[in-house]
């Protein structure tokens, strides 16, 4: 019942603050802000009161908590939620961002206080609910619901753009984008399904029964896709990137925070929970072009991302760049790459979104995010530059930082399974470098544009940047609660994958 | 006999309701008396209708059969009504013009959904599809100082009466042919001597009158300029009650008469349910008139529905039952938003509906609710998660991959992302402020008028139905199950 407390909170904390409006702008910043440290409280409550035990061997699941209830009985669909290592790091995560993100828009946001934190809310609401259910109508039905309140954040709260795009248009492609590939998960859900029914007479859209539908090569390799293009758009994967940098450019600050923070990580949870295990041959078959997508992305973000003007585009598209190890690592399989890629999740969830709130904070105080009227701001804010050394150092994967040590897996793990994959991509590590540096040289260092003093950070802005910067550098030292927590769910996902290369293998 | 007269009386009582509302007229004008009376005469048909549901299926002669199916869509026409009714009373409240025949003519076409919904024969598709259209001209003419309402009214009436033309010429080529109008016999002459000339004729002018009342491309031309000039409440009975009635008799005809197991058949039926769902969903783009927006977007619904059709098997039947139902709904929360807003005849209202979308810009800071109710509406016509539109949509995408026509599939998808483009301008535009804008507003005391409360409910359940929608689909799967032919 927990889980489903989990979901409700931040739900009923948005209308609160909705509601809460009338007395004036405070009253709705501290009921998100309670409700947000509430739903952390009860998910690190979970995680300090359980066990993550090792899966058997040939378990198909992991789960610590389930609940469920009957739902739609006609098509066999249940309220069916589960909660295992790699989803509770994954909400874990969601409420500290919330949190964040709520915090970081106390003066930002001025207009619509209310309305606008009910957006918020419930958008972590959504994310919530897809890490959280493991019935695939259900899932499906959080996984487009979050799409509408991101939305409104963007059009409604949204910067329009520097070139004449605007914050509308935006958050209309990010919609489009996302709903349309969403529909294509849809597809691909009922083709699963009818295939299932088929084979046994029987609806059900439950993840367990799913597992292990016997289905025809060809089928499978269709299903399969439309999963991953679903996927691959919110990740994303760079022909399907489209959508990323507007919206960044257009969000506002807590927008962008929970979308490179919590939103693209639905993505890479998506593969691991649903596109691996439903249909490991056809992944097996696919993971060299995922991981050549992977490769390109990692590229593209990184070399675009030197060209940006604009500094929240500018870390959109490092996002891309970074996407792309976490795709390599996905489909590589083995035990350690998939490890390293909840480590990088987090450890990106972080970096992004001190990176994000950072830009926030300058474009309070400059009222631009184009980098070219920037420059030798060492000198005129107190305290802000450090902070951001720190995120570009985190950013370009310094050892001592979370970045690090999910990189670092991600590459030895998926060295095993493609040696000249992984070749190429570290040379991708060095356009990150130039990249990072980048930033730091056009915005905080070079001449001065004015030499007066853009006043330091005050006392809520400091907390939450000394609060990010310990968890980066907290989990690049020791990463084994992480690990510890994950590993279980790893397993299992590690386990379909070998199995499907050992059938493969046979079969040849 | 007491059977038969049980299994009609929702239909005799409507009929009667007609009477009784012309006499109290005739008697004495009271704008509220005569809504009220309609209102009554309303209820206790829907009352006769559940209280039928016992029964089965009831043959009250060749020409008209009730079983579930019917009464199913007996229940969604009167319910559609209804709301129409209290929605009118709101819109009708200031006009100076004569305001009690309004009613007559609501119910006069309500009788005729009652007919079309349970026909066999097509004497009766006749008949109920001519009672369901001629009060309808006038419904659509009512505030006829306004020259938007009667070139609308107008505009209708001819291409009716050219639809019908086509009708008549269809079906007076099935009975040279065939010598029977009833469904099942033309059924089975369709199944032995399919492939003749004039036969298929026939069959073709008969759904070419049937696609005019539903604006399938390529004779949709009417619906934009009718739905934008049209009174509100006559526009949302237009979209809903006649729409949901035409369209279960070609359901029907679909399962008797047109049941043509032939891949030519299927295929041409496809192209034009994709050709209906892309033209719909693009002409819209452009629109800067919400009624017109709505009526492009009602074309391409009736495009996804078509899926259903073209499949004619296994959940076909489920599914639209289901998409009428959500379609209905929504479609009665979005009209009734406009005719709210549009309020004319009002101290807030101008001389005609607030079509423009302009005329919506940042409402809701002026009336959150209504346009929680429109927000509604416009998610569940995008058909996104957590509201009824969904479920249909869902529906439809099953039916599609159960029977592996990817193509019609992949324009469903298709058709859903141009469309998310327009629902969500118009969902926007309800949250933008623009100080200085002139803009039109409800009355103030909306929420408190039937028209009011009926928005809301129905908006409540757009909602409910997409959290919890199983006791919809139970009972629209036991319709489908009972009336298998």
């Amino acid at each position: 019942m927990i889980l489903v407390w989990l979901i409700l909170i931040p739900f009923i904390g948005g209308l609160l603050c909705w509601q809460a409006e009338r007395f004036g702008d405070r009253a709705p910043r501290w009921i998100a802000l309670a409700t947000m440290l509430l739903e952390l409280v009860m998910v690190l409550g979970i995680w300090a009161g359980s066990d993550f035990p090792l899966p058997a061997q040939g378990a198909t699941h992991a789960w610590v908590l389930e609940w469920q209830a009957n739902w739609i009985p006609r098509f066999g669909i249940k309220l069916h939620l589960a909660l295992d290592g790699l989803s509770l790091l994954m909400i874990a995560l969601t409420g500290l961002l919330g949190a964040m993100a709520v915090v970081c828009s106390w003066n930002e946001i001025v207009r619509r206080v209310g309305f606008f934190h009910l957006n918020l809310l419930w958008i972590l609401g959504g994310v919530v609910g897809v890490f959280l259910s493991i019935d695939l109508f259900l899932f499906f039905l959080f996984w487009e619901m979050m799409l509408v309140p991101m939305y409104f954040l963007i059009a409604l709260w949204g910067h329009s753009g520097s070139k004449g795009s605007s914050r509308i248009g935006a958050a209309t492609k990010f919609f489009i984008y996302t709903q349309a590939s969403g529909l294509m998960m849809l597809i691909a859900i009922l083709g699963l399904v009818f295939v299932h029914h088929a084979a046994t007479g029987v609806y059900t859209f439950a993840y367990g029964d799913l597992l292990n539908t016997p289905m025809d090569p060809q089928v499978a390799w269709w299903l399969m896709l439309g999963f991953f293009v679903a996927f691959a758009v919110k990740l994303p994967v760079v022909p399907l990137h489209g959508w990323l940098p507007d919206a960044h450019a257009q969000a506002p600050t807590a927008g962008s925070v929970d979308l490179a923070g919590i939103l693209l990580k639905t993505a890479a949870y998506g593969m691991l929970r649903f596109a691996l295990p439903l249909f490991p041959e056809a992944s097996q078959a696919f993971a060299p072009v995922a991981m050549t997508l992977g490769l390109i992305g990692i590229f593209y973000g990184a070399i675009l991302a030197c060209g940006q003007q604009d500094l929240k585009r500018l870390i959109a598209y490092t996002s891309i760049s970074h996407m792309g190890f976490v795709l390599i690592g996905i489909y590589a399989g083995t035990e350690l790459a998939l490890q390293g890629v909840v480590a990088l999740m987090v450890a990106h969830a972080f970096s992004a979104a001190g990176l994000f709130i950072l830009s926030g904070q300058l474009y309070e105080r400059l009222h631009t995010r184009d980098m070219r009227q920037m420059g030798g701001l060492w000198g005129r804010i107190r305290g802000l530059p450090g902070f951001a050394l720190v995120f570009v150092a985190a950013s370009l994967g310094l050892p001592g930082t979370a970045n690090f040590v999910g990189e670092f897996m991600v590459m030895f793990g998926s060295f095993g399974v493609a040696p000249w994959t992984v070749a190429i991509a570290s040379v991708g590590l060095i356009l990150a470098a130039i990249y990072s540096l980048f930033i730091m040289q056009r915005v905080y260092y070079g001449p001065p544009k004015e030499e007066s003093s853009l006043g330091g950070l005050d006392r809520r802005e400091l907390a939450l940047l000394f609060g990010i910067v310990a968890l980066v550098i907290f989990f690049g030292v020791y990463p084994q609660p992480l690990l510890e927590t994950s590993a279980g769910a790893m397993q299992v996902v590690q386990q379909s994958v070998q199995q499907a290369g050992a059938m493969m293998g046979g079969a040849q | 006999m007491m059977a038969a007269l049980m299994a009609i009386s929702p239909l005799i009582l409507v009929c009667l309701t007609v009477i009784v509302v012309m006499l109290s007229i005739a008697w004495r004008r009271h704008h509220a008396l005569s809504a009220i009376l309609t209102a009554v005469g309303l209820n206790a048909a829907l009352l006769a209708l559940l209280f039928g549901w016992s029964q089965g299926t009831v043959a009250v002669t060749d020409l008209l059969v009730v079983d579930d199916l019917a009464r199913f869509g007996g229940v969604l026409v009167l319910m559609s009504t209804l709301a129409c009714v209290t929605l009118a009373h709101h819109y009708l409240e200031g006009y100076e013009g004569p305001r009690d025949e309004f009613y007559l003519l609501l119910t006069s076409a309500a009788a005729g959904g009652l007919v079309l919904v349970s026909a066999r024969h097509m004497a009766t598709l006749f008949f109920g599809i001519e009672l369901l259209s001629m009060p309808l001209f006038g419904m659509l003419a009512y505030t006829l100082r306004d020259r938007g309402a009667l070139e609308s009214g107008i505009k209708y009436m001819v291409l009716s009466a050219a639809a019908t033309a086509f009708l008549l010429f269809g079906m007076a080529l099935l009975y040279a042919m065939t010598g029977t109008l009833d469904f099942d016999a033309l059924g089975q002459a369709l199944a032995t001597q399919g492939s003749d000339p004039w036969l298929l004729a026939g069959a073709g002018l008969l759904l070419v009158g049937l696609a005019f009342k539903l604006s399938i491309v390529p004779f949709h031309l009417w619906t934009p300029d009718v739905y934008q000039g049209g009174p509100g409440p006559a526009t949302t009975f237009l979209a809903t009650a006649s729409k949901v009635a035409v369209f279960l008799v070609l359901l029907r005809l679909f399962q008797s008469a047109l049941a043509l197991h032939e891949n030519w058949w299927h295929d041409l039926l496809g192209f034009i349910a994709v050709v209906t769902m892309l033209v719909g969903n693009l002409l819209a783009l452009t629109q800067n008139d919400l009624k017109r927006l709505l009526g492009y977007s009602s074309i391409a619904h009736f495009g996804y529905l078509l899926v259903a059709l073209v499949v004619n098997d296994g959940l076909a039947v489920e599914t639209v039952g289901v998409y009428l139902v959500t379609y209905v709904i929504t479609t009665l929360g979005a009209f009734g938003v406009v005719t709210l807003v549009s309020s004319p005849y009002t101290p807030t209202g101008g001389s005609a509906d607030a079509s423009p979308l302009h005329h919506y810009r940042g409402l809701f800071w002026r009336r959150p609710y209504l346009t929680a109710v429109m927000t509604v509406s416009m998610l569940s016509l995008a058909g996104i998660p957590f509201t009824a539109g969904f479920i249909g949509k869902f529906y439809i995408i099953a039916v599609g991959v159960e029977a592996h026509r990817w193509w019609l599939v992949g324009a469903v998808v298709l058709g859903s992302a141009i469309g998310l483009y327009y629902y969500l301008r118009v969902m926007v535009t309800l949250f933008l402020h623009e100080p200085g804008m002139q803009s039109r507003d409800a009355t103030h005391d909306w929420a408190e008028r039937a028209g009011g409360m009926v928005v809301l409910g129905v908006a409540t359940l757009v909602i409910l139905l997409g959290l919890y929608p199983t006791p919809m689909i139970d009972w629209v799967h036991w319709v489908a199950g009972n009336s298998a032919y």
